[in-house]
C-alpha cells in the first residue's frame, strides 16, 4: 500500500505497449481493515447466500434502495407543510399517513413530527446509538453518530447548536428529544422571511438535512 | 386485552419516575434518566420488547411505549439553559412508576 504522499509507483512493468500519462497513486479504500464486525457480516452473509435464504442480488438491491433515500424527500415534506395548511395538519396529526400522500414509504417506525415555532426550537438526537428517520432523510451524518454529539446534545444543547451556527435566544424553549426506541423524528423547520412568493419546488430547494435534524434554520435564498 | 400485551397504565400529564436499576442486557432505557421525574407527554403505541427482541425471544409481554418529557434544570444540575428546555425520552412501561401526585 503506499502512503498518499509518497511519490507515486508502478505496480506493473510498462510491457503492454502504449505510453501513457503516470497513474495518480492508488488510494486505499476507507474500509479495507477486516474488523472482527466485518468479517461476522461477511461470514453470515455469504451463509444466507449459500443456503438460498437470500440472494446476491437482494442485498445489492437493498443497498441501492438505502442509498436511494435522501433528504430530498424530507424537503419536499417541509415544502408541503409550509404551503399548504391543511397538509400541515394531516402531517402533525398522522406523520406516515402524510409522507406517504407524497409517495414515500414511512417503513416499520411511527415518525412524529416536530414544529419549529417562534417560541420552541426542536433538536433530534439518539444517544443510545443512531436512530434517524432514514425513509424521509436517509443515511445519518457521521457526525450525528459520534459519541460527542449524541452526549452533548442533551447536556448542553444550547452550546452544540452555537457551534452549528445556531443561535437561540433565551425566551425560545429548546426541546431535545432522545430518539430511544420506536419512534423516529422529523423537525419541521420555520419557513423563513422573504419566501412568501416561492413556489412549493423552490421552497423544497431551501431545506437541508440539517435543518431537518435541528441543527440549523433554514435560510431565505440571498 | 391479551395476556402477551400490556395495558397502558399512565395518561398524558401524568408524573412519572423511571426506575433507578441498572438490569444486564440490551436496555433503551439511558442512563442518564435514571431516578428521574418527569410527565408523560404521548403514548406511542404498544410494542414488543427491545430487552426480549434483542436476543430473539418474541417480546411478550409487549409493553406501551410512552415519550416522557423531562426538565432540563432538573436532569443536569450543571444545565446551561432556560427553565423552559426540556428532553422527551421513549420510555416503555416497565422502566416507570408513578410520580409524585399534585
Amino acid at each position: 500500500m503506499t502512503a498518499p504522499d509518497e511519490p507515486q509507483v508502478h505496480d506493473h512493468a510498462h510491457e503492454h505497449g502504449h505510453d501513457h500519462a503516470p497513474h495518480p497513486p492508488a488510494r486505499p479504500d476507507t474500509d479495507d481493515t477486516l474488523t472482527y464486525y466485518k468479517a461476522m457480516e461477511v461470514a453470515v452473509r455469504e451463509l444466507l447466500i449459500e443456503k438460498g435464504i437470500i440472494t446476491p442480488d437482494d442485498v445489492r438491491r437493498a443497498i441501492e434502495a438505502m442509498d436511494a433515500r435522501s433528504p430530498a424527500q424530507g424537503a419536499r415534506v417541509v415544502a408541503r407543510a409550509w404551503t399548504d395548511p391543511a397538509y400541515k395538519a394531516r402531517l402533525l396529526a398522522d406523520p406516515n399517513a402524510a409522507i406517504k400522500e407524497l409517495g414515500i414509504e414511512p417503513g416499520v417506525y411511527k415518525l412524529v413530527v416536530l414544529e419549529n415555532t417562534p417560541q420552541v426550537h426542536n433538536l433530534v438526537v439518539c444517544t443510545l446509538c443512531s436512530c434517524y428517520p432514514r425513509g424521509v432523510l436517509g443515511l445519518p451524518p457521521d457526525w450525528y453518530k459520534s459519541r460527542a454529539y449524541r452526549s452533548r446534545a442533551v447536556h448542553e444543547p444550547r452550546a452544540v447548536l452555537r457551534e452549528f451556527g445556531t443561535e437561540i435566544a433565551d425566551n425560545v424553549a429548546v426541546h431535545v428529544h432522545d430518539s430511544t426506541a420506536d419512534m423516529r423524528y422529523l423537525v419541521l423547520p420555520e419557513r423563513p422571511a422573504g419566501t412568501e412568493g416561492m413556489s412549493e419546488a423552490a421552497l423544497a430547494e431551501l431545506v437541508t438535512r440539517d435543518s431537518m435534524i435541528g441543527v440549523a434554520r433554514v435560510r431565505a435564498p440571498g | 386485552m391479551s395476556a402477551t400485551e400490556i395495558a397502558p397504565r399512565f395518561r398524558p400529564g401524568d408524573s412519572v419516575r423511571v426506575r433507578f436499576a441498572d438490569p444486564p442486557g440490551h436496555i433503551r432505557t439511558p442512563w442518564y434518566i435514571r431516578g428521574h421525574t418527569g410527565v408523560i407527554e404521548r403514548l406511542c403505541g404498544i410494542y414488543g420488547n427491545p430487552e426480549e427482541l434483542a436476543y430473539n425471544r418474541p417480546g411478550t409481554p409487549r409493553q406501551p411505549l410512552y415519550r416522557v418529557r423531562f426538565r432540563q434544570s432538573q436532569v443536569w444540575p450543571d444545565y446551561r439553559g432556560t427553565a423552559t428546555d426540556t428532553v422527551d425520552i421513549e420510555i416503555y412501561q416497565h422502566w416507570l412508576e408513578p410520580g409524585e401526585t399534585r
